[in-house]
C-alpha cells in the first residue's frame, strides 16, 4: 500500500494575457484526503490542478511534496500522481492498453501488469473489460477506465479534474456514488475539480472554493458549506450571507445567541457575550405555514419569518425568508411550493435544529 | 492492338529471361527512391511533429512553406538541384550532379514537404490534452512526442504513402540532375520514356508493368498496415 502524500503550494500564481487565472496564497490537501476545489467556470481551478500536477509551471510560487520543494521539470514527483479530466481521452487502443499505459512507462513487468489491469478495472466495475475498444464506450464507462488507468498507478496523489462533468445525470450519481466509496477506500491524497456543489459533498473530506483565481474558502466541508466566508461564497453555495450576532449565554454545549431580538441556539464551544457570525444550510430548514401547529421535533430553532425572494434551483427552489436581521435561505421541492402556496410576503414558520448552526467568533 | 500484343511479348520475355539491364534500371530505382523516402521520413515526421505540435515563432510561415511545397513542380527542383550542384554552383566542388546522391536529393526537396505537412496535419488533430494525459500518467517528453506519433498513425501512413507516391512516378527532376547514364542514374520513369522515344515498347512496357506492381505492393502493404491501426477506432 502507497502511503498518502502531502502536497502545499504557496504564493502560486499564473497569468494569461494580463490576468491572473490563478493567485493562491497557500494551499494544502491532507495526507489521505479528498479536497473538493470548487468555484464557477473559469475561476482557474483546472489551471490550478494542472500546477498542483506539475504538468503546468507556475509564473511565480512553490510547490511542495511531502515537504520537499518540486517543479515541472520533477518527473520522479509527477511519477508519484495520477490525472483523470472531465473529457476522458483515452488512447486509440484496448480498455486494458489504456489501463496498462502508466504501467508500461514504469516498466512493471508483463504479470503484474495484468494482475493490477485486471484489478484495476475490477475496482471500478468493469471486471474482464481487458479487450474491449477503448474507443467504443459510453461516457460513464469511458469515465471508469480513466480512473483505473489512474488508480492502477497506486498513486500518492490522485488528480481529478470535473470527471462526471459530461455525463447525464443518472450515470453522473451513480458514478459519484461509486466514486466516492473509492475515494474513500483507497485513502489517497486527492484534488478533485468540480463546480457541482452536491458532488463537492459527496466525495470531499475539505473543500476549497475558488473565485477569479484566488481560494475565498478553505478547511473542512461542513465548515466551508456550513458558513459562507463573505457574500459571495454565499450565493455561491445558494445560501444567506453569514448573520451576526452576540452569544448571550452557553450551557451545556449549546449557545443562545442574541441577533437584534431574535433568539437562536446552536451547538458551538464560544465564550458568552462574544460577537459571532453564523450560517444555516438550506437543506436544513424546514418551513411550515404560520397558522399550523408544527409538530414536537428536536429542532431547537423555530421562526416566525416572511418570505422574501424565490427562486427555481434545479429542481427545486430557493426560498428567502427573514425575520428582524435573520435572514436565511431554504431548500424545498416544487411540490411543497405549491402545497405551501408561498410567494414573497407570506408568513411562514421555519424550524431547524441547533447541530445545523454553523458558528464562528468574530 | 498488334503493337501491345508485341510489346506484352517482348516486355514479359525481358522479365522473365532476367534481361539485366531492366532489373538494373529497377535496382537504381528503389535505392534512389527508397532512400530518399526515407530521409524524408526521418526529417519529415520530427519536422511534422515540430509544426503541428509546439508554438513557436515563424511557425505559421515554415507552415506555409511546407504546404507550398506540396505542389513544388519536380521540373523546377531538378533545375535548381542542377544548379546547386552544377560546376559553377555552390555545392559543385563535391561532384554530385549525374550521380544517385544527386537523385536522392532532388526526389527528398520534392517528398520533405509532403511528408512534413501531411505529418504536422496529422498529429495537430491529436489533442493537446492527451498529451497532457500521458504526461500526467508519468511520460518522459519522448513517451508523449512517441504517444503522440502512435495517436497520429492513420495520418502518418498517408504521408509515407503520399511521399513514396510523389516520388517514385517522378520523372523531371531525376532526368536534370541524374542525366539518365545506363547502369548509373538510370531509373524506371527516365528509362521509360527513352524507350519510348526509341519506339522500343517491349522494355518500356516491361518497366511501366514492374513500377505499377511497385507502387501497388507498397500501397497494399500500408493499406494493411492502416486497417490494422483502424481495428480498434471503430
Amino acid at each position: 500500500m502507497t502511503t498518502a502524500a502531502t502536497i502545499c503550494i504557496t504564493g502560486v500564481r499564473k497569468v494569461f494575457k494580463g490576468k491572473a487565472a490563478v493567485d493562491v496564497t497557500r494551499l494544502e490537501l491532507k495526507p489521505g484526503r479528498t479536497l473538493a476545489l470548487l468555484g464557477p467556470s473559469g475561476s482557474g481551478k483546472s489551471t490550478l490542478l494542472s500546477i498542483v500536477g506539475l504538468l503546468e509551471k507556475p509564473d511565480a510560487g512553490t510547490i511542495e511534496l511531502d515537504g520537499v520543494r518540486v517543479s515541472v521539470a520533477d518527473r520522479a514527483a509527477r511519477m508519484t500522481m495520477a490525472a483523470a479530466f472531465q473529457r476522458t481521452y483515452l488512447f486509440k487502443g484496448t480498455v486494458g492498453e489504456n489501463v496498462a499505459y502508466g504501467l508500461r512507462l514504469r516498466r512493471v513487468s508483463g504479470a503484474e501488469t495484468a494482475e493490477r489491469v485486471a484489478a484495476a478495472l475490477e475496482r471500478v466495475g468493469l471486471p474482464g473489460w481487458q479487450d474491449r475498444s477503448a474507443l467504443t464506450l459510453s461516457g460513464g464507462e469511458a469515465q471508469r477506465v480513466a480512473l483505473a488507468r489512474a488508480l492502477v498507478l497506486r498513486p500518492r496523489i490522485l488528480l481529478l479534474d470535473e470527471p462526471l462533468a459530461s455525463l447525464d445525470p443518472i450515470m453522473k450519481w451513480r458514478l459519484t456514488r461509486d466514486f466516492a466509496q473509492i475515494l474513500s477506500e483507497e485513502r489517497v491524497t486527492t484534488l478533485y475539480v468540480t463546480h457541482d456543489q452536491d458532488e463537492a459533498l459527496a466525495v470531499a473530506d475539505d473543500v476549497a472554493i475558488m473565485r477569479e483565481g484566488r481560494i475565498v474558502a478553505h478547511g473542512p466541508v461542513d465548515e466551508v458549506f456550513g458558513l459562507p466566508a463573505d457574500d459571495w461564497t454565499a450565493g455561491f453555495l445558494g445560501m444567506e450571507p453569514a448573520i451576526r450576532g452576540r452569544v448571550l449565554e452557553t450551557r451545556d454545549g449549546v449557545a443562545h445567541i442574541d441577533c437584534g431580538g431574535v433568539d437562536l441556539f446552536a451547538i458551538a464551544s464560544v465564550t458568552t457575550g462574544s460577537e459571532v457570525s453564523f450560517g444555516v444550510r438550506p437543506e436544513d430548514v424546514l418551513l411550515f405555514e404560520a397558522d399550523v401547529v408544527v409538530p414536537v421535533s428536536s429542532a431547537r430553532n423555530r421562526l416566525d419569518a416572511v418570505v422574501a425572494e424565490i427562486d427555481p434551483s434545479g429542481a427545486t427552489f430557493r426560498v428567502v425568508i427573514e425575520q428582524g436581521s435573520v435572514r436565511i435561505a431554504a431548500r424545498i421541492s416544487r411540490a411543497a411550493l405549491a402545497d405551501l402556496r408561498l410567494s414573497v410576503g407570506t408568513p411562514v414558520q421555519a424550524l431547524f435544529k441547533a447541530t445545523a448552526v454553523r458558528v464562528a467568533s468574530t | 492492338m498488334g503493337i501491345f500484343v508485341d510489346a506484352f511479348r517482348g516486355g514479359l520475355d525481358m522479365l522473365v529471361s532476367g534481361a539485366t539491364d531492366v532489373w538494373s534500371i529497377v535496382l537504381v530505382s528503389v535505392q534512389v527512391s527508397g532512400a530518399a523516402v526515407l530521409l524524408a521520413l526521418v526529417l519529415g515526421i520530427p519536422a511534422g511533429f515540430v509544426l503541428g505540435t509546439k508554438r513557436f515563432i515563424g511557425r505559421r510561415m515554415m507552415l506555409v512553406i511546407a504546404n507550398t511545397g506540396m505542389g513544388l513542380p519536380p521540373v523546377v527542383v531538378g533545375l535548381v538541384v542542377a544548379m546547386l550542384l552544377s560546376r559553377r554552383g555552390p555545392f559543385g566542388k563535391l561532384e554530385l550532379l549525374y550521380s544517385q546522391p544527386a537523385m536522392v536529393i532532388a526526389q527528398l526537396v520534392i517528398a520533405l514537404p509532403i511528408v512534413a505537412a501531411v505529418s504536422a496535419a496529422a498529429v495537430s488533430a491529436v489533442p493537446r490534452e492527451l498529451r497532457l494525459q500521458a504526461r500526467s500518467l508519468g511520460a518522459s517528453p519522448w513517451q508523449e512526442a512517441f504517444m503522440t506519433l502512435k495517436e497520429a498513425r492513420m495520418g502518418l501512413i498517408a504521408a509515407i504513402a503520399a511521399g513514396f507516391g510523389s516520388i517514385i512516378s517522378e520523372v523531371g527532376a531525376v532526368t536534370m540532375v541524374g542525366g539518365n547514364l545506363a547502369g548509373k542514374t538510370r531509373v524506371m520513369t527516365t528509362a521509360i520514356v527513352q524507350y519510348t522515344r526509341m519506339g522500343d515498347y517491349g522494355p518500356a512496357l516491361a518497366l511501366a508493368a514492374v513500377l505499377m506492381g511497385m507502387v501497388l505492393v507498397v500501397n497494399i502493404l500500408l493499406a494493411r498496415v492502416q486497417s490494422s491501426a483502424e481495428r480498434f477506432e471503430a
